[in-house]
């Protein structure tokens, strides 16, 4: 098992960054802009990305928190449970320009249960995804619009994303063979 | 390594006090959805679930049903009288029939202690007890226990007491259980011919008058007095256990903090509890039928496909 720190806490800071900018870039601005995390880091991520747009342009993002365990499509063969973390979405989403974010991305997933969930909070103008890590490995027809870092890792591959207010620091690891 | 539920919910006796802050916790979540605009997630698809009621049934029924579509099940309800055939005979035919129908979870009530465990031990399917006889009410033990930690934020040192027809009450059994797993104080307070001949090894303080329960508790749990006791000669009247067991405002005006006012339903207003008590300021009544859905919908999760088989292959999987 070997482990290669592949961005540490000046390279995340930095690629934040730019994700930031593109996200700006994206949507023309921040109009009618909600970032919206996917528990448990993909929340952490999207409220650094919501202070680094209120730095630049002036105006902090609304951000909501999406748990998607209870749209998992793999709940009948998994078990025990997992744990239900909290959905916070309390603000109209019709007509809005969403932008889900999370650390991974590598199935897609995860991503189309929040792309579920989403849909029955409403319906956004657009919904875009950005990405600490793109991985590859997907199973589904998803691709984000705005990716931090890419890896190809072979499936017995991990990522693991740190973050300071839950880990105590920022890096992003790859882990080879560590199943 | 995260708690599990396992196959069936049959009381709250036998769970451990981590299975307890599980179903707890994961009612939290469970309470955004039903504030959304489409109170409902697709988790239980597919997953068919019949509530058996053998006795009658509004609230609870009713809750559970929400707690099913919510999820997406389908529920199929029978309302089942069990007065023509032998109650053991019933259930062994009803739970045959069941199985041949290739449902997931049954919810049963029933006027037999004992009727979910044995039920639970014939059929593949998880079996959630929605209440039998005078054993054990656990969802509704559950969403008590709920309402309470919302309100004061932790179980453990808490001081409850419950007032009422102790010894033919389920939902006081499940109380009793649950809160002093979780560390709370319990406390009975009511006529001695309602209360268990052996009420001391339930590890129970015992209040005779309401005031003093009151001056000790933190919250009281209301039980309801079913209007056939007095008639099978329980307590003299109505008006009598009013008198010395209801609990009034002017009672409550008299101990010197608030007390937090429980009541699983149906009430008597005017007899165990009075109205202005019942919709006043300290009554989280109310909460507890919004926190009953939540309940239900954790415990339907944490139990859907619990079979021990399903956690192996999984853990292959990894």
């Amino acid at each position: 098992m070997t482990s290669t720190t592949v961005l540490d806490a000046r390279a995340v800071e930095r690629t934040l960054q730019r994700m930031a900018g593109e996200i700006v870039e994206l949507n023309d601005g921040t109009d009618r802009l909600i970032l919206v995390g996917i528990q448990r880091r993909g929340v952490q991520l999207a409220d650094r990305l919501a202070a680094m747009i209120g730095e630049r342009e002036g105006i902090v993002p609304p951000r909501g928190a999406l748990d998607i365990t209870l749209y998992r499509d793999d709940l009948q063969t998994i078990g025990p449970r997992p744990i239900v973390g909290a959905t916070d979405l309390p603000w109209d989403i019709d007509g809005q320009r969403i932008v889900i974010v999370d650390d991974v991305l590598y199935t897609g997933r995860t991503v189309r249960a929040a792309l579920d969930e989403l849909a029955d909070f409403g319906r956004p103008s657009r919904i875009a995804l950005a990405v600490l890590v793109d991985r590859g490995g997907r199973e589904l027809p998803i691709h984000a619009d705005i990716v931090g870092k890419r890896v190809e890792l072979p499936a017995a591959g991990r990522v693991d994303v740190l973050v300071e207010t839950l880990d105590g620091r920022d890096a992003v690891i790859i882990v080879e063979d560590g199943a | 390594m995260t708690p599990t539920l396992g196959k069936d919910l049959l009381g709250l006796e036998p769970l451990s006090a981590e299975q307890i802050r599980l179903v707890l916790d994961t009612a939290l979540p469970f309470k955004e959805i039903s504030e959304r605009a489409i109170k409902r997630v697709p988790t239980l698809r597919g997953a068919t679930i019949v509530n058996l009621f053998f006795e009658a049934s509004t609230r609870t029924r009713i809750s559970f049903e929400f707690a099913e579509k919510r999820l997406s099940a389908d529920p199929v309800n029978v309302a089942a009288s069990g007065s023509s055939v032998a109650k053991g005979e019933t259930l062994v035919d009803t739970a045959r029939n069941l199985e041949a129908m290739r449902i997931d979870m049954v919810v049963v009530r029933h006027a037999a202690s004992g009727a979910a465990q044995f039920l639970a031990e014939r059929i593949e399917s998880n079996v959630i007890n929605a209440g039998d006889g005078m054993h054990e009410h656990p969802t509704q033990g559950l969403l008590d226990l709920l309402t309470l930690r919302d309100h004061f934020g932790a179980l453990a040192g808490l001081r409850v007491c419950i007032v009422g027809d102790v010894l033919h009450s389920r939902v006081a059994r499940s109380n009793i259980w649950g809160l002093q797993k979780m560390g709370a104080e319990v406390a009975v307070c009511g006529p001695r011919s309602l209360l268990p001949n052996a009420i001391a090894e339930f590890g129970v303080r015992v209040f005779d008058r309401i005031d003093e329960a009151m001056e000790w508790a933190q919250a009281l749990n209301v039980l309801r007095l079913q209007l056939e006791r007095m008639e099978a000669g329980f307590i003299p009247s109505l008006r009598e256990y009013n008198r010395v067991f209801g609990v009034t405002s002017e009672r409550l005006a008299r101990a010197d903090h608030p007390l937090l006012i429980l009541h699983p339903g149906p009430m008597n207003r005017g007899v165990e509890i009075d109205s202005d008590v019942a919709d006043g300021p300290h009554s989280v009544i109310l909460n507890q039928v919004t926190n009953g859905v939540a309940v239900r919908m954790a415990v339907l999760y944490l139990l859907a496909g619990g079979k021990p088989e399903l956690a192996e292959a999984a853990k292959a999987d990894r």
